[in-house]
């Protein structure tokens, strides 16, 4: 800007009328150029905003239009009338899908956060001798992928005659899990104080009643990031569902799948499906999401 | 001055029966104990100590001395690499810390953060399996002799620093253990909280009578609350004593300087004959000292009280120029320079926990610089020139090379002090 080298003015700087109110203006810095940036930002943002929401929306207005709505050409018109008949005709079809990957996801979810808690504690405030050798070793099967390990994990379910209903695919959940779960555990516990451990050994608890009086208590938020994890993980999984179970057992992901399947897809059916199949995640993060975000910063930033 | 809202209400109630121990106190003995950490650190070497039942020792020393290591060792937190371990009659070497019966009070207090107040409290007492009504009587007990009954529901969270140290000592007396052990409990609190809290502790130890390991880096706070003084520096028990004892007999250079506030003085003086010398001033050696008749170089220590303003008794007396006058009320610290060389060893450096040329900048010149102590009654200005007294009797000598006391031990030591 134009600051000259002359002295200023000494009477016309711009106050505003120093009335009863302006005395209780809070007086704020800021830059010259502010309305102008603060603008262009909520243009912006507003902006990606809507491209990131358009699939949402298709998604929305298509499971409520009837099957001579639904064309490519007509994609974003809206439809004629919010008939929820789309959601009836396909919810049966959803249902027993629905049930078993409840049954299978709240388990694997639970067990998984459980031990991985307890593994978690082991390796950072129990150490034992290898521990350093052990975790490296439990992270690696963060790295292994689905495909590589499908057919001998279906030929070892079958061995342990888990092949076919929700136990096996539950193990399997449970076993692909606890990498991420250790991980996000021993990370937890690591930010907590030693002397808290040591306490209570003083106090008289051994490792198992440390871990489940004086631990697990403590780790609240990272059990809340490690069963979304784990849950959103187990219920969107496709692959193991298929392999591992049986037609009885198939989960959502199986079921919503076979909405869409067929000579001709069903658009509106599909993506009726598909946001009924989409709630219970949701609802996990809405319910569990202040703790998420919580047990996300408190290794960073130390309580 | 109004008491401040966190002192314990144990004052408050002399009469009230206090939650006594009901057993005998036991003694704890360390036995040749070393520690020696995975990559060959030794932070506790070869430290032998017996406290007595019922008594509180102080461990003393700069950071990173091992008191702290010990103090962990006796609780089990900690194996030893070598020595045994009993408290009472029993060895408790390779005893887990639950089955020691030791409580302990930590540095960060160690509260659960999702307990309230009363389980906080009822926690050791409902892990050794104590019936739920005795675990009620007994934290309710103790809540009461330590002001806590109306936060009993509050979780750590919600409770103020010295709140949260009442609680972390509550945890510890409603135990009833054979020892407490105590990791600085109160370093984390203000400095004004810290001197009631001390005096509180105090009267505490005498009520209860349990015998108590205290772990400190203050020696002010070692020497009013320990019955009995445990000095530690790199891992080596230096002097275990009254404190008193450690005040006027130091074995070494290290404990005479660790020891007293402020420290004591030390400058490079020189023994001929039966009198001691430095910067021209000639001071006779103290009757029967083991030093007469020797020509040698000393390290010549004097506390800061030793001093007199004038000339008193026929005492030696030095000229000096004061350079700082600190006036602290009922009495001033007068600071000065020596002309002789200042003594700047490893002992001396421990004792203050200063790096080789920490203080380097603010003492330019390699002379020696004296702190007295003196009371406000003649006037002492900055610059001017006055006489000061010293007793020839509370001289301390120490060997230049291995910083070990010469002269007067305290068998030999003289009572005029």
């Amino acid at each position: 800007m134009t600051t000259t080298a002359t002295p200023p003015p000494p009477a016309p700087v711009a106050v505003p009328a120093a009335g009863p109110d302006a005395a209780h203006l809070p007086v704020r810095i800021r830059s010259r150029w502010a309305g102008y940036t603060t603008t262009a930002r909520y243009i912006t943002l507003f902006a990606l905003v809507c491209m990131f929401l358009l699939p949402v929306y298709v998604l929305l207005i298509t499971a409520f239009k009837d099957l001579a709505q639904v064309s490519p050409s007509r994609m974003w018109e809206w439809p004629d009338s919010l008939s929820l008949d789309t959601y009836r005709t396909v919810w049966p079809k959803l249902q027993d899908g629905f049930r078993n990957s409840l049954a299978m996801a709240i388990p694997a979810a639970l067990i998984s956060s459980f031990l991985g808690a307890a593994n978690g504690f082991v390796l950072s405030k129990w150490r034992f001798p290898g521990a350093d050798i052990v975790f490296p070793l439990i992270l690696f099967g963060m790295f292994i992928p689905y495909q590589a390990i499908l057919i001998p994990m279906r030929q070892a379910m079958s061995d342990l005659h888990l092949l076919g209903g929700l136990n096996g695919l539950i193990l399997a959940h449970v076993i692909y899990g606890l990498p991420i779960t250790t991980l996000i555990f021993r990370s937890y516990f690591t930010s907590i104080s030693d002397e808290l451990i040591d306490a209570a050994q003083v106090d008289g608890a051994g490792m198992i009643r440390t871990f489940l009086f004086v631990a697990l208590p403590i780790a609240v938020p990272a059990f809340a990031v490690s069963v979304i994890w784990q849950f959103t993980s187990a219920w969107n999984d496709f692959l193991f569902g298929l392999v591992l179970t049986n037609p009885d057992h198939w989960p959502v992901t199986v079921a919503l799948n076979n909405v869409a399947g067929g000579q001709v897809v069903p658009y509106h059916e599909a993506m009726a499906a598909a946001l009924l199949a989409s709630i219970p995640t949701l609802l996990v993060y809405i319910l569990m999401g202040r703790f998420f975000m919580r047990g996300l910063m408190a290794g960073a930033l130390k309580g | 001055m109004p008491v401040p809202p966190d002192v314990p209400a144990v004052t408050t109630a002399p009469g009230a029966t206090v939650a006594a121990a009901t057993q005998e106190p036991s003694g704890v003995e360390l036995v040749n104990v070393t520690k020696r950490f995975k990559g060959g650190v030794e932070a506790v070497k070869d430290v032998s100590l017996s406290v007595r039942p019922g008594e509180f020792v102080a461990l003393v020393g700069p950071s990173g001395c091992g008191k702290s290591t010990v103090l962990r060792m006796i609780a089990g937190l900690e194996e030893v690499s070598a020595g045994r371990i009993r408290i009472g009659v029993r060895d408790v070497t390779t005893d887990l810390p639950q089955h020691r019966d030791v409580a302990m009070v930590f540095q960060s207090y160690a509260l659960y953060p999702r307990m309230s107040v009363r389980r906080n409290l009822g926690f050791g007492l409902r892990m050794r399996r104590t019936e739920k009504a005795e675990r009620n009587r007994r934290v309710a007990e103790v809540a009461d002799v330590l002001g806590l009954e109306h936060l009993l529901e509050r979780r750590p969270g919600a409770l103020s620093g010295g709140q949260r140290q009442r609680v972390a000592m509550g945890r510890a007396i409603v135990r009833e253990p054979r020892v407490f052990l105590m990791d600085e409990p109160l370093s984390n609190l203000d400095a004004k909280l810290r001197v009631s809290m001390r005096a509180q502790l105090s009267l505490l130890h005498k009520r209860l009578g349990v015998t108590t390991v205290y772990v400190t880096h203050d020696q002010v706070e070692a020497m009013t609350l320990g019955q009995r003084v445990a000095v530690l520096r790199d891992g080596v028990l230096q002097q275990f004593d009254t404190p008193q004892r450690l005040f006027r007999y130091p074995v070494n250079l290290f404990v005479a300087a660790f020891i007293g506030s402020p420290s004591m003085n030390f400058v490079q003086a020189r023994v001929t004959d039966s009198s001691v010398s430095f910067s021209g001033t000639r001071i006779p050696l103290p009757a029967g000292s083991p030093l007469a008749g020797t020509d040698r170089s000393v390290i010549l220590g004097v506390r800061p009280t030793a001093f007199t303003a004038g000339s008193a008794n026929g005492w030696p007396t030095l000229q000096v120029v004061p350079e700082v006058v600190e006036e602290l009320g009922d009495e001033r610290y007068v600071i000065f320079d020596v002309d002789a060389p200042r003594v700047d060893t490893e002992e001396t450096r421990a004792a203050v926990d200063a790096e080789a040329a920490d203080d380097a900048l603010l003492l330019p010149e390699d002379r020696a610089r004296f702190t007295v102590r003196l009371p406000t009654d003649p006037p002492i200005d900055v610059g001017q020139p006055v006489s000061l007294a010293l007793n020839p009797n509370r001289l301390y000598f120490f060997d230049p090379e291995s910083g070990a006391t010469l002269g007067p031990t305290p068998e030999q030591g003289s009572g005029e002090q």
